[in-house]
């Protein structure tokens, strides 16, 4: 039961094979017996899950189902649940149980879907390596010594072992886009504005975006057909009508044109990765595409301009973690201030505190200028160079990171080493692009990402490419060992 | 930018975090190694360049001025630490 994928478990629910309180009682064991080695989930809902597969089985024995119903999934803990303890990865919320679902959520439960839990992460999705989760770091699936990337390392580590065949994520800098590569999968973060951040717990408000992680590009397209559209009650979210990201995937790329930064291929990118790399690539002019180089010349500036404007939006939107109206409160405090004090320095873990403290400094008066204004200003200057890329060409190729998944522990006493893992994604958030990771090969056997970047709005595009090699290839079916 | 031991305990004051004694030199650290990562940006000549606060250049929506959202007090209130009365607790502000 457990290697299936969306696609495959939403036709076979529709043709009788088995039911959704099958399959959901297959994954919840699943998930019992193996997940305690990996940590991908802080908070499994076998109850709920059980309920909603029964409801699921009931209207399609109604009639009534649709293509989601009882297909089983799991949400990021970064989304609020109603009613189910919604955590972000800090001790912070430790006790917070939602009382109002994020409209992703209810997007997902409208669907018919069956969600089995919520899945770890970096706290408050500020990381690389899932090692700051106060609830414990998540191990890679392809090797237990490496880390499965972050911030969404729970729900990529969940669909790499097979637990879940679909995910919800958020990428701020990188976190779809870095664990997908790191461990394996089909990841995409959509433009910024077209999934609702409403209920999804704030890290970098103008960076943030809800998107999927699953085993194929399908499976990814079958997911943001759920998620994308506009939400009045997200007042960035884009209103423009959502395109069926299915009925795309087949669409031929002859006569399409890749563009390749050099800025990707330079002496920070792992030699075997770049051949990896330009290998997919090859595998694409196979198929009738043209390649042509090109210069994303402020590359370089992305991460530096990333640790200005997230901490200080972190900064802001941490500020409600006050311990007066929800959250982890200290106990005897002495009077309010002191109750403000003990009750963030007990609830958060000492990434969150450092960012908060940057953007605080970045902010304060006399800095603003020097700091944020500045960022923002040299945030145009990167969204420029890939307006300017997107005249010549109709999608940009190149890694998703460095090097393949690192050793947990091998970076935690530096964090500007673990910035600089985000080195070829971050610059998409701050331009707001979309940003795909699919795989596309392995060095010393553990998963290399090949990264498609798209201009506005062209998921349905990235979705293509995706499909049409995963029609070609076989990486997308590639498991760590022992796991299919 | 290497920031001083005064500097990093009045940000934490303005953060309202406390940091302890042994932790100051170690913060003190990697925010200037973070500070000095960002410093990079001073070099970058933006004149004429306008700030970029969202992606799309999209602007806040307005909305009519009527109440759509009902009083969810009680709901909400379940999960705070302290309430009475329908308030939230907090230790005296004024004598």
């Amino acid at each position: 039961m457990h290697n299936k994928t969306i696609a495959q478990i939403a036709r076979e629910l529709a043709a009788g094979e088995y039911s959704s309180v099958e399959i959901t009682q297959a994954l919840l064991s699943r998930i019992e017996q193996l997940d305690p080695v990996y940590n991908s989930f802080i908070t499994v809902t076998p109850e709920q899950a059980l309920a909603q597969a029964k409801a699921a089985d009931e209207l399609r024995a109604a009639g009534q189902a649709g293509i989601w119903t009882g297909v089983p999934m799991a949400h990021k803990d970064i989304f609020c649940t109603n009613g189910v303890l919604t955590t972000c990865g800090s001790r912070m919320l430790g006790n917070f149980v939602a009382p109002y679902d994020a409209t992703v959520v209810s997007n997902f439960n409208a669907a018919g879907a069956v969600c089995l839990g919520k899945t770890n992460l970096d706290e408050f999705a500020m990381g690389s390596s899932n090692e700051s989760s106060f609830y414990g770091a998540v191990k890679n699936p392809w090797d237990l010594e490496r880390v499965p990337g972050g911030s969404s390392g729970g729900s990529a580590a969940a669909v790499a072992a097979r637990l879940v065949p679909g995910a919800t994520a958020t990428d701020t800098g990188g976190s779809i886009r870095q664990p997908a590569a790191l461990c394996g999968i089909t990841g995409i973060k959509p433009t910024y504005g077209r999934v609702s951040r409403w209920g999804m717990i704030a890290y970098a408000s103008s960076l943030d975006q809800g998107g999927v992680m699953t085993r194929t590009s399908e499976d990814a397209a079958m997911m943001l057909n759920v998620m994308a559209g506009f939400d009045p009650k997200d007042s960035t979210c884009v209103d423009r009508a959502v395109p069926d990201y299915t009925a795309t995937l087949n669409d031929s790329i002859e006569g399409l044109t890749i563009g390749l930064p050099k800025e990707y291929f330079s002496a920070d990118l792992d030699p075997a990765m770049a051949q990896q790399v330009r290998a997919a690539v090859a595998e694409f002019e196979k198929m009738g595409a043209k390649v042509k180089e090109i210069s994303l010349p402020n590359t370089h500036l992305a991460i530096p301009v990333y640790y200005v404007i997230a901490p200080s939006e972190c900064s802001a939107n941490l500020s409600r973690m006050d311990g007066v109206r929800f959250g982890h409160r200290v106990a005897d405090p002495k009077d309010i201030n002191d109750l403000y004090k003990r009750s963030r320095s007990e609830g958060f873990g000492a990434e969150v505190k450092r960012r908060i403290m940057v953007g605080t400094y970045a902010l304060s008066a006399g800095f603003y200028d020097a700091y944020y204004l500045k960022a923002q200003q040299v945030r145009r200057l990167i969204k420029n160079d890939f307006v300017e890329a997107f005249k010549e060409v109709d999608v940009i190729m190149g890694p998703v990171t460095p090097t393949p998944a690192f050793r947990a522990g091998e970076k935690t006493s530096d964090p500007v080493s673990m910035y600089l893992e985000d080195i070829f994604t971050i610059a998409l958030n701050l331009a707001g692009l979309p940003g795909m990771s699919i795989p596309c090969g392995t060095v010393n056997n553990l998963p290399v990402g090949l990264q498609l970047i798209g201009n506005y709005f062209e998921e349905g595009r990235l979705l293509n490419l995706g499909h049409k090699f995963q029609q070609a290839t076989d990486w997308h079916q590639q498991a760590p060992a022992g796991l299919v | 930018m290497a920031l001083e031991q005064d500097q990093v305990l009045a940000i934490a004051e303005l953060c309202r975090l406390q940091i302890s004694d042994a932790e100051v030199a170690e913060y003190q650290k990697n925010l200037s190694n973070i500070l000095d990562l960002v410093d990079q940006l001073a070099a970058v000549d933006t004149s004429d360049v306008a700030p970029m606060a969202h992606p799309l250049d999209a602007v806040q929506r307005l909305r009519a001025d009527q109440v759509t959202e009902t009083n969810q007090r009680e709901h909400f209130q379940k999960i705070a630490p302290a309430t009475e009365n329908g308030h939230y607790l907090v230790p005296r502000v004024i004598e």
